[in-house]
């Protein structure tokens, strides 16, 4: 009994370890709650994108504070997140170009122009690998005061307008009957999509962000008929998982950035499964 | 292809109603397209009294979907007026209720048929996640009366396509819309939703909501439509069935693509909707 309460307590004697689960609880939550916007709206794709363009934006912040990570990442991660975002929303307004053109577009070039910044910089050496993959455990006290304040902000926008992302994500024309500000919204939901990226940046990592985004996202809406319901099954699976993946990755010795996404799409798949199964045990005792 | 059957008559060419004073809807030279000037409607003037009910025909591309979007608001209108209930139509849009074509829904959408009920109360309750208790009431009112309470748990894949079309009339009635605007809602449902569809726009009749329909069926245009505007891009005809629902006004619009049948007192009509439009 006690070696299996070892085995969960151990670990928190690090006071960098307690950081890191509490930053995985926060990003845990903020990420599958807009996941599930970025899920019913099919912006898996501007979620991929929008995850690296905020590239050149980290980058400059990094140079510019000498390579230390500290609250100028978040100031440069989302100033290039909300450009992106505001010049795709541009870019796609009177439905001139389609939006995953429009998207790709600004999604190559911001993250080349990363590329470019960080490689143009040969004196520092930039760890590339902590922006691309994260570093859980380099979360200072300051970043997890950042991160918590961001995602406050996210959740009370999201409560606060709930109705409003609901129907112009479900029918946008009943949004124009009841005079929503329609462009308005669309844009604001993109920004707290980049809000949310770039809180969740140090804890997994562009390359694996969008599995928070769509993961527990995805596997809440195997359960669940309504999109309120969809949204807190989704928290509870992002937050369930960045622990467990957590604990993984300490006792495995594999990157937490990984092991979080390995564990999210093992709840995926568990829930996909016990679904079919029940599903077809149902038509079984039914026969149509 | 469509069939429509009606009594022959061959008169005088159908005359454009007169405009009424405190209609329920009046429409006066409006011209609509969609950005990029795609699918264009010009010059289209009618009134529609309270509690009548218009069918509105033309061949495919005709422009009866722009024609509803610019009464419902959803595309702005180039030129002419429209007013609903004596009132501008650019502040009074939510007297309007727009049933869309079915295939503008994403039916695999996390919602219940009581979630898209209550969709339409957002306007007055718009702010945070939950409803007030008079919402809740009004919902389940219009549930029951529509005869959906037994699905109102069900998500809205799990409907037939007369339930879906009475989940969006529904909507419309919880947004106190008096009138309604349904875009081919006889497309892709078998005829027991029809009739079905055809039941709750008879006591939507009775509680003097107006109904404007598009449709491809000619025949029921013509049985159980008060008037029936006739449009091919710009407005070809307005009236009750008998001065429209003819072979010369109707090939007015349709061309080449309507052929006419007499069959002893009875007339047939046939369009062919593919060919047709453009």
């Amino acid at each position: 009994m006690e070696a299996i309460l070892d085995f969960f307590t151990e670990p928190l004697n690090y006071v960098f370890i307690q950081r890191g689960l509490l930053a995985l609880v926060l990003v845990g939550t903020i990420s599958a709650v807009i996941g599930c916007f970025v899920v019913v709206r099919g912006l898996s794709f501007f979620g991929d994108a929008l995850a690296h363009a905020v590239l050149p934006g980290v980058a400059l912040s990094y140079i510019s504070s000498g390579g230390a990570v500290g609250s100028n990442l978040f100031v440069g991660g989302l100033g290039a997140g909300v450009i992106s975002a505001l010049i795709i929303a541009f870019l796609t307004r009177n439905e001139r170009l389609k939006e995953d053109t429009a998207v790709g577009l600004v999604f190559v070039t911001m993250f080349a122009l990363g590329i470019a910044i960080i490689s143009s910089q040969g004196s520092y050496s930039i760890d590339l690998s902590h922006i691309l993959f994260g570093s859980i455990n380099g979360i200072s006290e300051g970043d997890l005061l950042i991160m918590a304040a961001m995602g406050a902000v996210v959740l009370v926008t999201i409560a606060v307008f709930y109705k409003q992302f609901l129907i112009i994500s479900f029918d946008l024309s009943l949004a124009h009957t009841l005079k929503f500000r329609v462009e308005w919204l669309r844009t604001l939901l993109l920004i707290l999509i980049a809000v949310t990226i770039v809180a969740s940046l140090q804890a997994v990592g562009i390359a694996l962000m969008l599995a928070l985004l769509i993961t527990p996202a995805a596997t809440a809406r195997l359960i669940s008929n309504r999109l309120h319901n969809m949204i807190l099954i989704a928290a509870a699976v992002g937050v369930t998982s960045g622990i467990v993946g957590f604990y993984l990755s300490y006792y495995l010795l594999i990157p937490s950035g990984a092991a979080i996404v390995l564990t999210m799409s093992a709840v995926f798949a568990l829930v996909y499964v016990i679904k079919s199964l029940l599903t077809h045990s149902r038509r079984e005792a039914q026969p149509a | 292809m469509i069939k429509a059957s009606g009594k022959s008559a061959m008169k005088a060419i159908p005359n454009i109603k007169q405009v009424h004073n405190g209609a329920a809807l009046h429409v006066h030279d409006v011209s609509a397209s969609y950005p990029g000037g795609l699918r264009v409607v010009e010059h289209v003037t009618f009134t529609v009294k309270q509690g009548e009910r218009v069918a509105i025909i033309g061949p495919n591309g005709a422009g009866k979907s722009t024609l509803f979007k610019a009464i419902a608001g959803l595309i702005p209108f180039t030129t002419g007026e429209i007013s609903v209930q004596g009132e501008d139509c650019r502040s009074s849009h939510a007297y309007v209720g727009y049933v869309p074509q079915q295939n503008e829904i994403d039916w695999s959408f996390p919602v219940t048929v009581y979630d898209v009920v209550m969709m339409g109360r957002a306007r007055h309750s718009k702010w945070f996640p939950w409803w007030p208790n008079s919402d809740h009431q009004r919902v389940d009112e219009l549930l029951e009366q529509l005869s959906l309470d037994t699905y109102a748990k069900r998500q809205i894949s799990e409907l037939s396509g007369g339930q879906r079309r009475r989940v969006f009339i529904a909507r419309a009635l919880a947004q106190e819309a008096n009138i309604l605007l349904m875009d081919e809602p006889f497309t892709g449902v078998d005829t027991v939703s029809e009739t079905e569809i055809m039941a709750t726009l008879g006591v939507l009749t009775e509680q003097g909501i107006t109904i404007l329909l598009a449709t491809h069926d000619l025949g029921r245009a013509a049985r159980d439509f008060d008037d029936v505007l006739l449009i091919n891009q710009s407005m070809i005809a307005y009236g009750p069935p008998e001065q429209v629902m003819r072979a010369d006004v109707l090939k007015q619009a349709f061309g080449g693509a309507l052929r006419v049948f007499h069959q002893g007192d009875e007339t047939i009509f046939i369009a062919d909707q593919h060919a047709a439009g453009y």
